[in-house]
């Protein structure tokens, strides 16, 4: 995800100082990850040094100075040029797994057993993420769901690669 | 032995079609209020396997118990009447009868039960309100959506009280929000009333319902252990 980005979008709506930009990142987007103030301030110093965003306001208080941003034309043109631009699908060729059931293989390891585990774990996650669906709002729902498709997509792919295991065991031990 | 707490526990489970060996020396067992899913490949012997264990076809080999009964052991009839009382069916398709409402599909395990019609509606009507398809009481099969259609099958399903579910691919013909709505108050309704499910399934997202996992390959079983709750 780039923080940038979104940063820049929620500040569309009106300035806002960096600790409300955080906790409004988090409400949407950080149920996982929450955003760590650093990330914050490094990103908006980046983004006004790159005129995206301006200082709107400076309030002085008992700690440091609290500072309000805003965003920029020229901010403006760059969310909407990142929200207009399709994400680059990941094949996830050569992924990890991919790998260790490779190396199983060529090192006489169970590579059955390998995807087995992988996939009870990857059952455990979409279990944990299906109970988080039913005691969740519409956003978690399809942050769940998201994960859960791409899991579901990597199950398969144990699936078929543990009905091929014989013929892969033959292919790479030439 | 039959394992501590189970409600119904299969042992040595061997079943032959033919040449081919459908089920292989198979244990199973479910505690109550469990959700189980049985997972595999196509053939791979998990609808033998439920069929087995809910007393619709006698294994070659091996032992089905549930609770004191020896499922195995019992007569044709006896087991027939042990399916109408103590268990409940969702099938992937064709379950609904064409000519009846549904409410009167809800109602008609009730009736076969003996269970006079005034009575028998009234529970059905209430299974209807909680499965959230009060709307088509009033509806045959054909006038309905495959989502409405299958949410009457669970009603209808659970109407006796059942203490075991069987479901085969019970959302393998929905889309994917009505097969979630489907799953959810399945598998919510069976632990609200303690009742054991054995859900079979090939889909991933559908056995995240579950408390646990077995997976049957080439007629044996492979039990992956995930948090029972």
């Amino acid at each position: 995800m780039s923080i940038g980005h979104t940063l820049l979008g929620l500040l569309e709506s009106g300035p806002r100082h960096g600790y409300d930009l955080k906790r409004a990142f988090d409400a949407h987007f950080g149920q996982d990850r929450p955003l760590h103030y650093g990330q914050v301030y490094s990103t908006m110093s980046r983004l006004l040094k790159n005129g995206l965003v301006e200082v709107d306001a400076v309030e002085a208080g008992a700690g440091p100075e609290r500072k309000r941003y805003a965003i920029t034309d020229a901010g403006i043109t760059d969310v909407a040029q990142w929200l207009a631009r399709p994400e680059k699908p990941e094949p996830y060729l050569q992924s990890t797994l991919f790998t260790k059931v490779v190396l199983a293989l060529l090192t006489g390891r169970d590579a059955a057993e390998l995807l087995d585990t992988q996939r009870a774990e990857h059952l455990r996650l979409m279990r944990g993420l299906t109970e988080r669906k039913r005691t969740g709002d519409l956003a978690d729902q399809l942050i769940c769901d998201h994960a859960l498709f791409h899991l579901e997509a990597d199950l398969r792919w144990l699936e078929v690669t543990a009905a091929r295991l014989d013929k892969l065991a033959e292919a790479v031990r030439v | 032995m039959t394992p501590e707490g189970s409600l119904l526990a299969a042992e040595g489970l061997c079943k032959t079609y033919g040449a081919t060996p459908a089920l292989d020396g198979v244990e199973f067992s479910v505690h109550p209020g469990e959700v189980v899913a049985v997972m595999g490949p196509s053939g791979s012997g998990k609808s033998t396997l439920l069929h087995c264990l809910a007393g619709i076809v006698r294994p070659d080999a091996g032992t089905v118990r549930y609770g004191p009964h020896e499922l195995t052991a019992l007569s044709d009839a006896r087991r027939s009447a042990l399916r109408r009382t103590d268990f409940g069916f969702v099938f992937q398709f064709g379950q609904l009868v064409p000519e009846l409402t549904g409410l009167e599909n809800v109602a008609l395990p009730l009736r076969l039960n003996g269970t006079r019609r005034k009575e028998a509606e009234r529970q059905a009507r209430e299974w209807l309100e909680r499965l959230e398809v009060d709307g088509a009481a009033a509806q045959r099969p054909g006038e309905i959506s495959g989502g409405q259609g299958q949410r009457i099958a669970v009603a209808r399903a659970l109407v006796t009280g059942p203490r075991v579910i069987f479901a085969d691919e019970p959302t393998g013909a929905l889309d994917s929000l009505n097969g979630e709505r489907v799953l959810g108050l399945l598998t919510g309704a069976a632990r609200d009333t303690n009742a054991a499910v054995v859900l079979v399934t090939h889909e991933a997202r559908v056995a995240a319902y579950s408390d646990r996992e077995i997976v049957v390959r080439d007629g044996t079983v492979k039990d992956i252990l995930a948090g029972l709750r």
